[in-house]
């Protein structure tokens, strides 16, 4: 177990970290709150996915190795459109199931039938979940700031729960990156980003995606491999 | 030459491959072997070799297979052609359905299937090479593969198959043991509980053999849930 020590306040003085694996018993309940990835059983906190264990203040959690995207109302996500009927598209936002994109909620107008002609097959979005059914179905929805089809630039992809490490406190470590690359970097919640500008720019993020990668899997620096 | 007619176990209580009753074949675990896969996981078990790996979850296909409370473990376990000494002839059998339905309802007492609704989790286990208590392999592989794909489990499972030789109860039988041998107990434990999940066997053992079985798989369980434990916390056991 490792104790971190920043500026950041009392609360991080109780962080402690350790990997464990599923089943695993991780203390008694009594005192503690159950955060990601934890289950309780006859009074004792258990694992249930293989990754750190994250005890903060009294909530016991874990950061899973790898994970699905689960989405959520308001996420903002980069999606590939995966087929469409003559007023609907179903768009894959890398979650277990499709989401639906309704011609009404689409980019601009477009005639019944005449989905193809807005946006076509393999072609990648910015779109917002709207809605999330309790069987994982979803919306998602084009209308708002920003959100467009993407026509340059690439999509790239990261694990999702590696978000936290390449936006850093604040979304610094991004600002960062982006100062750095001279690149547009429009990040998704489920783990994809579009990066738009010149070549050796967009490189220079690939590259940044790929030592993040690289570390959280390193041993030794106290992640998972 | 029947069954306990082959010498296996000298007087001196040791086996052929020089193992003595309790000892267990040495295994070894890598993950991450199939980049394609969101979980996967190669053990090596004795000769055994076997390869699991985890797609998903994902949308379950065709819509009849779909549970609207939980997700659906489609598992495969299949032996490749080349994986015995005498070729297999590719595809299902009568042995590999039914292997694929014991490791499923198995796996289905630890994977949090609630928590994905309609959808579908592929688990494949090719058997690389075989040698005996493939299902075991294949079940423990499958366990470790799920836990490193992400999917949440209240615990692993591990299985392990005790029998009886020449009238003496012995730990994970080799090829030979299981051939000739008089009895096979395969056995699927969850470590943190103790509790049982799958539990098979052929042949006849008295009530104090199969005490004498189920002792040597609890205590086998615990051992290469430790392996397997190490094996998920560094990416590989031994290391």
């Amino acid at each position: 177990m490792t104790e971190k020590k920043n500026a950041a306040g009392p609360q991080d003085k109780q962080r402690v970290t350790r990997l464990v694996a599923p089943g695993e018993d991780l203390g008694n309940l009594e005192g503690h709150e159950l955060g990601h990835g934890v289950i309780a059983i006859d009074g004792r906190i258990r694992a249930t996915k293989n990754g750190r264990m994250n005890v903060n203040g009294n909530t016991v959690s874990i950061e899973p190795r790898r994970t699905a995207y689960v989405p959520r109302p308001g996420d903002l996500v980069i999606g590939y459109v995966e087929g469409c009927t003559n007023n609907i598209w179903f768009v894959d936002i890398g979650a277990p199931f499709n989401a639906i994109l309704p011609m009404s909620l689409g980019p601009s107008k477009a005639d019944f039938g005449g989905t193809r002609s807005v946006i076509d097959i393999g072609e990648a979005i910015l779109c917002r979940v709207q809605e999330v059914e309790e069987t994982h179905s979803s919306v998602v929805t084009m209308k708002g700031m920003g959100l467009r089809k993407i026509r340059s630039g690439a999509v790239e992809n990261i694990d999702p729960h590696l978000l936290g490490r390449l936006i850093g406190k604040q979304g610094k470590a991004l600002r960062e990156l982006k100062e750095e690359s001279e690149c547009r970097v429009i990040v998704g919640d489920n783990g994809r980003l579009w990066i738009d500008g010149d070549f050796n720019g967009t490189l220079e993020v690939r590259n940044r995606l790929r030592s993040l990668t690289a570390e959280a899997k390193a041993v030794t620096l106290g992640g998972v491999a | 030459m029947g069954y306990g007619d082959v010498e296996m176990i000298d007087a001196n209580g040791i086996r052929k491959d020089g193992r003595k009753a309790g000892d267990v074949r040495p295994i070894s675990i890598e993950l991450g072997v199939v980049p394609v896969a969101d979980g996967s996981c190669r053990m090596r078990w004795g000769t055994n070799d076997v390869i699991a790996a985890i797609y998903g979850p994902m949308e379950a296909h065709p819509r009849k297979i779909q549970r609207q409370d939980r997700a659906v473990l489609d598992v495969r376990y299949n032996m490749a052609p080349f994986s015995t000494s005498d070729r297999i002839r590719p595809g299902f059998n009568r042995r590999s359905r039914e292997i694929s339905k014991v490791t499923a309802e198995a796996l289905e007492s630890v994977v949090m299937l609630e928590l994905y609704p309609r959808s579908k989790i592929r688990v494949e286990i090719e058997i690389i090479c075989a040698e005996a208590g493939t299902r075991c392999v294949g079940l423990t592989a499958a366990s470790v593969a799920l836990a490193h794909a992400g999917i949440p489990m209240t615990d692993l499972v591990v299985s392990v198959a005790s029998g009886k030789i020449n009238d003496v109860v012995v730990c994970d039988l080799n090829k030979a043991e299981d051939n000739y041998g008089e009895a096979d107990l395969p056995m699927g434990v969850l470590p943190n509980t103790g509790e049982l999940v799958f539990l098979q066997m052929d042949g006849d053992l008295s009530p104090e053999e199969f005490q004498e079985a189920w002792d040597y798989n609890m205590n086998a369980a615990m051992v290469i849930h430790e392996y397997c434990v190490e094996a998920l916390k560094t990416g590989r056991y031994p290391q």
